[in-house]
């Protein structure tokens, strides 16, 4: 389903991407782990064109993607949810979730804004609520859901679980089985590895921006190696 | 002073207001969606008003209705034209090298239009049934400043309904928060850019082509209501709409009143509105830091 051949990304003259390659398949869920810095955002941002890469290849639902533009991806079926607070902070929840719909596509999943209220029931309360004004969990659901309105066949999630309390997590990685469940593939980066191997089949782990490791989740919840790379973060969570 | 003059002082205050928040609106939405302080702005404006006395000496005093459409529409045209053909490449330059861009555009626009309407000015005559004054006691009130007046708040209105309510409203406060975002969901920021940049052309034209009747239109307006127009803004808050309205009324005022106390020093008032409202709101009124 997407196929990332080589890529080099630079930001200005800094050479932050050195030929990371990965794939994600059909209904999978994959993870990429790695410290701080080691270019996990800028493997989703490279795949959405918002950093395009320099070199190499990318390629999702058999077409060559690399050289289109971040609208055209989306318009494809990739949603990307990015870490952090951004959500449209001037909208209310209504409005992000409206701007984020796009025309039923022929063969889409036909999701609606309905459909986000059930499953957020949350959201449909806050519904005219300045998205500026929602806790770090309720932005959390907020862009979760706007994502689906875009009828994704592949979700790219920047850290979900950043500044979430635990029971929001446990809550996150529910709506992520669920949605797998749904037939979305799920491309999701990490600090949580711990969280994050225990919801996927397979796991990229990356370095300074090469991929050191690739193996199926469970082996890689077992290995030293991940032990290793990802060091104290994962002690102290597991 | 009596209270009929001060109502006549205050009616041409808001005159003056009402024409400034047309054209600064525009200015601010541009701002506020590309972050470009675009010059040739003050273009649009004067290119509106050409366009109504052209359109209104070829076709007699009946078509300026007319003209108050189609000319802000012909402004908007050549809005995304100028756009297309050179904003879009200095989108991601410097703020210099943007300025520079939008500077030349004016001086070329200008150029075009001495080459257009000669360097002479020209007047248009007031529509018939907008002459004369409105008489209240013993207050006289022309009746076309009710009209400009009437018209921003129309203009005012339709923006709060088109930011409000709509989807392409929803779309422009997007992109001037997280372009970046709303290109990731799927919408195309550069159409979009193309349509706000038409949007600001199209009021500048609308304003430049609502005050044709009150003023003699000559090549030096694209200068004379940029300045006003980036003062307003500024007082307003980059990039915000609202600010701009109340920009506006402030700039009205003090204009106003100053005509009235000290004629010699009028122009200088508008300054010490801005001066003093930055003092208090670095950011303008209703800016955020950020913005600014
Ligand atoms: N806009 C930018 N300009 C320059 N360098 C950047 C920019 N964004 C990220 N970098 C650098 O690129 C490298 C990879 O950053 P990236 O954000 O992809 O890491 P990450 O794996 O997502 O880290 P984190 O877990 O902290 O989010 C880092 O060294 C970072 O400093
Ligand atoms: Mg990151």
């Amino acid at each position: 389903m997407l196929q990332v051949d080589a890529i080099h990304t630079f930001y200005g003259e800094s050479h932050i991407l050195q030929g990371v390659s990965l794939n994600v398949k059909e209904g999978e869920v994959v993870v990429l782990l790695g410290r701080n810095g080691a270019g996990k955002t800028t493997t989703m941002r490279s795949i959405m064109s918002l950093t395009p890469p320099r070199h190499g290849r990318i390629g999702f639902v058999s077409r060559d993607i690399t050289r289109y533009a971040p609208y055209q991806i989306a318009r494809l079926g990739l949603a990307f949810v990015p870490s952090g607070r951004r959500v449209f902070s001037s909208l209310n929840v209504e409005q992000n979730l409206r701007l984020a719909q796009r025309g039923n596509r022929e063969g889409g999943s036909g999701r609606t804004i309905d459909y986000v209220f059930r499953l957020f029931p949350k959201l449909a309360e806050l519904r005219t609520r300045r998205a500026a004004f929602l806790s770090g969990g309720e932005q959390q659901m907020l862009k979760l859901g706007s994502a689906l309105l875009a009828d994704p066949k592949l979700l790219l999630l920047d850290e979900p679980s950043e500044g979430l309390s635990p029971a929001v997590v446990a809550q996150l990685g529910e709506w992520v089985r669920k949605l797998r469940d749904e037939g979305i593939s799920i491309l999701l980066s990490e600090q949580n590895a711990l969280f994050a191997l225990r919801l996927a089949d397979r796991g990229y782990i990356l370095e300074k921006g090469r991929v050191q490791h690739e193996a199926p989740a469970r082996e890689l919840l077992d290995s030293n190696e991940v032990r290793t790379y990802l060091g104290v973060k994962f002690s102290q969570s597991a | 002073m009596s209270v009929e003059s001060l109502a006549v002082e205050l009616l041409s205050a808001m005159t003056t207001a009402g024409s400034l928040f047309i054209i600064a609106a525009g200015l601010t939405l541009v701002f506020g969606a590309m972050r470009i302080a675009n010059i040739a702005h003050g273009s649009f404006y004067m290119y509106g008003a050409f366009l109504v006395s052209t359109i209104v000496s070829s076709f007699g005093g009946g078509a300026f209705w007319v003209s108050l459409v189609a000319a802000p529409l012909i402004v908007a045209t050549l809005g995304m034209v100028v756009e297309v053909t050179v904003l879009r490449r200095v989108y991601d330059k410097d703020h210099l090298t943007q300025l520079l861009a939008t500077y030349a555009v004016f001086l070329i626009l200008a150029d075009l239009a001495i080459r257009f309407w000669g360097a002479q000015s020209r007047a248009v005559p007031t529509p018939a049934i907008l002459s004369g004054s409105m008489r209240l006691g013993a207050a006289s009130f022309p009746v076309y400043d009710l009209f400009v007046v009437g018209a921003a708040a129309a203009i005012g209105l339709g923006l709060w309904i088109l930011l409000r309510f709509t989807l392409l409203g929803w779309r422009i406060l997007a992109a001037v928060e997280d372009s970046e975002m709303l290109a990731a969901k799927g919408t195309n920021v550069r159409l979009l850019y193309t349509m706000v940049f038409g949007l600001g052309a199209l009021l500048a034209g609308f304003g430049g082509a609502v005050v044709a009747p009150l003023q003699s239109i000559d090549t030096g307006l694209d200068a004379n209501i940029i300045v006003a127009a980036f003062i307003v803004v500024v007082i307003g808050g980059l990039g915000s709409v609202a600010g701009a309205a109340v920009g506006a009324m402030i700039v009205g005022l003090f204009q106003a009143l100053g005509i009235l106390w000290t004629p010699s020093w009028a122009p200088a008032y508008i300054y010490l509105a801005m001066i003093v409202v930055l003092e208090i709101r670095p950011s303008g009124l209703f800016g955020t830091a950020e913005m600014a």
